[in-house]
Parts: C-alpha cells; sequence; structure tokens
C-alpha cells in the first residue's frame, strides 16, 4: 500500500519559502508526475517525501500513518537518484544488497531478491561487475533494481532519465512504465520534461514556484489547462498565445491555440502570415509564421508532405472547438 | 591546437628537472656519503666527493654510544600516535564541514588554517608552562597531543577536500537504503575514501616525523625521538662532522624509505583535490 498525503506542508530555507503552504493527495499505485520548470520546486517536493527534508510545517502522511518526523528509511520508500547514486566500490550485486543488508534480512532472502530483481531488469549478467564498468543505462537499471529489492510502498524518481541520451530515454520510459503495470505500486516522479509527464503518468501535478498550478491526468491538463502557465507548459510545440482584437472577437484577454489546431492553406484562411523556419520531422513539419498581426510567431503543425517555403505566405484556420480562452489574470475562462 | 614538444625541447626539459631534483637531493646524499667518511675526511678541503676510504665506523660509534631503537620508537609512537588521533578528531569534523556545511564552515577552516602562520615560538612559554603544569614535559603523552593540535588543520583541510569529491547523492542513497550514521560512514564514506584518508595519514606521519622545533623543545631524554638523537650530535665539544651525518641518515632513512614506497600517494595528497 502506499497512498501519500501532504497537509498545509510548507518548506523554508532560511527565510526563502520555497514551498507555501500545499495540499496534496497521490493514491495508492497511482503513478504520479511532478512536472515543471527548473526551480519551482519539484524536487525539494519530493526530498520532502522521502525525509531527506526536513518539512518547516505541516503533515506528510503515508498510508494514514504520520511519517513527518520519520526518518528516510522507516517511511518504506525507495528512491532513485539522477545520478544514479550507486555505490562505486561495490559490485552490481553489492550495490542491490545493500538496502536488505541494512535490513538485517538472512543471506537466502538477500540472494533470492537481488536475483528476482536482476532477472526482471536484465542485470544477471552484470552482477559481478563495478558501476563504473556499466553504460549509462545499465546503471540506472541498477539504480532501480536497488529500489525495487525493498519492495517499497512507493517509488521516488528523481528525474531519472536526464542523464542518458535521447534514444536510451525512450526505452527507459517505456520500462519504467512497464515496471509500474507489473508492481503496481505507488511511482512519484520528478522532470522538467512535460513528454515524459504526459506518456508515463496518471496523474500530472504541474508546479511552478512551489505552488500546484494544476492537478489532473494528462488528457485533463491537455484539452482543459486551468490557466495561462500550464497552457503553455503542457504540449509540443507550445501552445500559441493571442491577445488584442483577435482574442476580444471571442470575449477573452487572452486566446490560445495548440499548434496542431491550426488548419494551413495556400489560398483562403481566417489569418495570414509569413513562413520563416521550418521544421521537418519527416512525420510532421512545424512551420514558424511571421506577420500574421496577431503575435511576434506562431507556429504550425502540418502534414510531413506539407512543403511551404520560408518566405511563402500562407493561409491559417484554427479549429473553432478548440479554441482556448483566458480573462487577464491568465485563468481559464469556461 | 596541442602544443608541439620537440625532442630538442624535451631534452632541455628533462635535462633542467633532473637538475632542480638533484639540486635539492644535494644536501642529502653529501649527509649519506658524509657518513661514510673519517672525520678527517669529512672536513677535508677541498671537499672529497667519492674518492675516500668507505668506512662504517661512524655507525658503529654512534650505536654503541646512544640507543638508537629508543628514539626510533619514540618517533614511531608520536608520528603514528598524533596521526591516529589526528584522524579520530579530524574525520568527524570534515565529514561535518563537507556534507552539513554552515553558513561559518569557509571562515573555521580558514580560521583553522590561520594558525599555521601563527609563529611557533610564540606559543612555546604558554605550551611549556601548560606541560609543567599538567607534568608533561617528556613525556611521548604529552608531545603525541601537541603533534596532533599542530597537524589537525591540515589533516582537516585535506580530509575536507577529499570528502567534497563524493557526491552527496550517494550518501542520501545510503540513508534512504536504511543506513545509519554510524553505517554510512563505515560502508559508504569511508570505503569511497580511502585513498584520501590513506594519503593524508601518511603526509602527517611524515610532517610528525620531521617535525623538530616541538620535540627538542618539550623532550629531555624518556620522550626524545629522532630529531633530539640527531641534535645530541652537534655537541658543542667540537663538530663531528661525520658522527652527525651518520646519525643524520639513521634518522632519515625510515622515512625516505617510507616516502620513497608511497610517491604515488604523496603527490596524489599534496595536489589535494585541485587536479581530479
Amino acid at each position: 500500500m502506499g497512498r501519500i498525503t501532504l497537509e498545509q506542508v510548507t518548506k523554508s530555507f532560511g527565510e526563502t519559502q520555497v514551498i507555501p503552504p500545499l495540499d496534496l493527495t497521490i493514491e495508492d499505485g497511482e503513478f504520479a508526475v511532478f512536472v515543471g520548470p527548473s526551480g519551482c520546486g519539484k524536487s525539494t517536493l519530493l526530498r520532502l517525501i522521502a525525509g531527506l527534508e526536513d518539512v518547516t510545517s505541516g503533515e506528510i502522511r503515508i498510508d494514514g500513518n504520520a511519517a513527518t518526523s520519520l526518518a528516510p528509511a522507516k517511511r518504506g520508500l525507495a528512491m532513485v537518484f539522477q545520478s544514479y547514486a550507486l555505490y562505486p566500490h561495490m559490485s552490481v550485486r553489492k550495490n542491490i544488497a545493500f538496502p536488505l543488508r541494512m535490513a538485517k534480512l538472512d543471506q537466502a532472502e538477500i540472494d533470492r531478491r537481488v536475483n528476482g530483481a536482476a532477472d526482471v531488469l536484465n542485470l544477471t549478467d552484470y552482477l559481478d561487475r563495478r558501476p563504473g564498468q556499466l553504460s549509462g543505462g545499465q546503471r540506472q537499471r541498477v539504480a532501480i533494481g536497488r529500489a525495487i529489492v525493498r519492495e517499497p510502498a512507493a517509488f521516488l524518481f528523481d528525474e531519472p532519465l536526464s542523464n542518458l541520451d535521447a534514444a536510451l530515454r525512450v526505452g527507459m520510459r517505456l520500462e519504467i512504465s512497464e515496471l509500474h503495470e507489473r508492481l503496481k505500486t505507488t511511482m512519484i516522479y520528478v522532470t522538467h520534461d512535460q513528454v515524459e509527464a504526459m506518456t508515463m503518468a496518471d496523474k500530472i501535478v504541474v508546479l511552478r514556484a512551489g505552488h500546484i498550478e494544476q492537478v489532473g491526468s494528462p488528457l485533463d491538463l491537455y484539452r482543459a489547462p486551468r490557466n495561462l502557465f500550464v497552457a503553455g507548459f503542457i504540449g509540443s510545440p507550445k501552445m500559441n498565445f493571442i491577445i488584442g482584437a483577435e482574442a476580444a472577437k471571442h470575449d477573452a484577454h487572452t486566446i490560445g491555440v495548440r499548434p496542431e489546431h491550426i488548419e494551413v492553406s495556400d489560398s483562403e484562411g481566417m489569418w495570414s502570415g509569413v513562413v520563416g523556419v521550418s521544421e521537418h520531422l519527416g512525420s510532421d513539419t512545424f512551420f514558424h509564421i511571421h506577420d500574421t498581426g496577431l503575435a511576434d510567431t506562431l507556429t504550425v503543425r502540418a502534414g510531413g508532405e506539407v512543403g511551404f517555403k520560408h518566405g511563402d505566405r500562407i493561409h491559417l484556420t484554427p479549429r473553432a472547438d478548440v479554441i482556448h480562452r483566458f480573462d487577464a489574470n491568465g485563468l481559464r475562462l469556461a | 591546437m596541442a602544443r608541439a614538444v620537440t625532442p630538442r625541447r624535451k631534452l632541455v626539459n628533462t635535462g633542467l628537472a633532473w637538475a632542480v631534483g638533484l639540486l635539492i637531493f644535494f644536501p642529502i646524499l653529501w649527509t649519506i656519503l658524509t657518513s661514510f667518511k673519517t672525520e678527517g675526511q669529512a672536513i677535508a678541503s677541498p671537499p672529497i666527493f667519492l674518492g675516500f676510504d668507505w668506512t662504517l665506523e661512524n655507525y658503529s660509534v654512534v650505536m654503541e654510544r646512544s640507543d638508537y631503537g629508543r628514539f626510533l620508537m619514540n618517533s614511531i609512537i608520536i608520528a603514528g600516535g598524533s596521526t591516529i588521533l589526528g584522524l579520530i578528531v579530524a574525520v568527524p569534523a570534515a565529514w561535518s564541514m563537507a556534507f552539513v556545511p554552515s553558513q561559518r564552515t569557509k571562515d573555521i577552516l580558514l580560521w583553522m588554517l590561520s594558525t599555521k602562520m601563527l609563529p611557533a615560538v610564540g606559543v612555546l612559554y604558554p605550551i611549556y608552562l601548560l606541560f609543567i603544569q599538567l607534568g608533561l614535559l617528556d613525556s611521548r603523552a604529552g608531545l603525541v597531543v601537541v603533534m596532533m593540535l599542530i597537524n589537525l588543520p591540515i589533516i582537516v583541510w585535506m580530509l575536507y577536500t577529499y570528502f567534497r569529491e563524493i557526491p552527496g547523492e550517494i550518501l542520501e542513497a545510503a540513508r534512504m537504503d536504511g543506513a545509519t550514521l554510524k553505517e554510512e560512514v563505515l560502508y559508504i564514506l569511508t570505503p569511497m575514501a580511502i585513498p584520501g584518508i590513506a594519503s593524508t595519514m601518511l603526509l602527517n606521519f611524515i610532517l610528525a616525523w620531521n617535525e623538530a622545533f616541538w620535540t627538542l623543545n618539550l623532550t629531555a631524554v624518556d620522550a626524545a625521538p629522532l630529531t633530539a638523537f640527531i641534535a645530541s650530535y652537534s655537541s658543542p665539544e667540537g663538530l663531528f662532522f661525520a658522527k652527525l651525518s651518520a646519525a643524520s641518515t639513521m634518522a632519515i632513512a625510515p622515512i625516505l624509505i617510507l616516502g620513497w614506497f608511497s610517491q604515488k600517494q604523496l603527490v596524489r595528497g599534496l595536489t589535494f583535490g585541485a587536479v581530479k
């Protein structure tokens, strides 16, 4: 079981309050992702849950039990660090066995669990190597193995993939998702990468300056962002924002249109502009359009075969049903 | 572009390095050579470099006249004891400074180092009086403590620099894995810092072995180490260069051999954490 509740939790470093009073519940078995720009407090929040930092005020409960003043190891949580934090002087086997050794389990049980984890993570052939002899992806698996063997109430991941190259990152993302499917254990995952958040999460928690901006499923956040910050943060490429007369037509201070919700045409449309940079991905093409009179640049997603060139004047039509409206304070209008 | 090194330039550089090395080593070499001369040859003018009658007479006289073993034992106890005591004090100090620093940590480190800038003779009088009061004069225990205190700033600095190289996340991982503070230091920190601790121990041992000011001033007979053994041969009734050289050679031989075998560690230790 791993239901984690935060009640009015705050954290200050000296005079600076990095987490203002915050309430949050992560249900048992849920895959929750904390996402936000760097410095938004997402790692601090994870470290508070882990017990590596002390809360300034408020309560943390794990399965209903007060955990606020428990030592990290007593909370029944396992953590995977960004730098992997493997013990360089120990073999893979000893690394994975370390938490079990600390828990004073008998050797037969330690062997059984270590071999089980190595089997799940394809590490059996590497058990006698040192971390220094492994690739980045393998090291990450060892770190995950060290977390799995403890059979924790929840896993905490602190940007675990940011040290891996792009191809490996996609692979590990799938592996972690599969692991979650298999174990059904609560996972809390911190990342600044909204793609990781969208693809892995059951629940995304968007943070800015220690505040929770919105909590919801990936599609909730995509379809109905509560404010301009979430609207701009979730979705890639970023949502286009238009202010002024065009927004006023929709009774809003600002309107937002996602690049994938704009039709392009060489003959007719609601808006028009000049093609600047085009990014050809094969499957898709992203056009950056200037001189629309609406915003500095509008980003538009079109099919991979669409072949407008730099300097072409083209016409744009937003899909009326997916225009997001925001008031002067940046909040979503119903 | 990589800087081009011509064979000629390499030759000149190698020659220069050897020249500087020999210049530094020459006094030691001369001492060793003199220890095998007769007293007459030792003061001959012009000096004789190698063409003298090699003799072991000085060594046998020195062994006969004084109890080398006792001096040696005192040196080992004072240098070894102060090193071990210093580590016991410095490891926790460096741990807290490296992993739970406060706003004042840098100031404390600098202040500790600043005590090394004080001329030792400035505190000789108070320490001498303290030693009389405490009955520590000419005792090995007293010297172990003084020697430890003198080298403590260096030990703390070195260990601090080594500990700083160990990523904090690894210690946090150990904490998450259920290691107590003791287990964290024992199973994670110490094994990872072993090279650093070894260099620190070695350097401290050598510094304590070679230290002469305090050992000469605070000992007489019972606790006198090899520095006092050397000094006892620069006697007022006339200089006996050959015997003084034999005594010096015997005093520096153990540390010279230790240094030779641990060159790699020492170089690493002396460059601190500057070159990773």
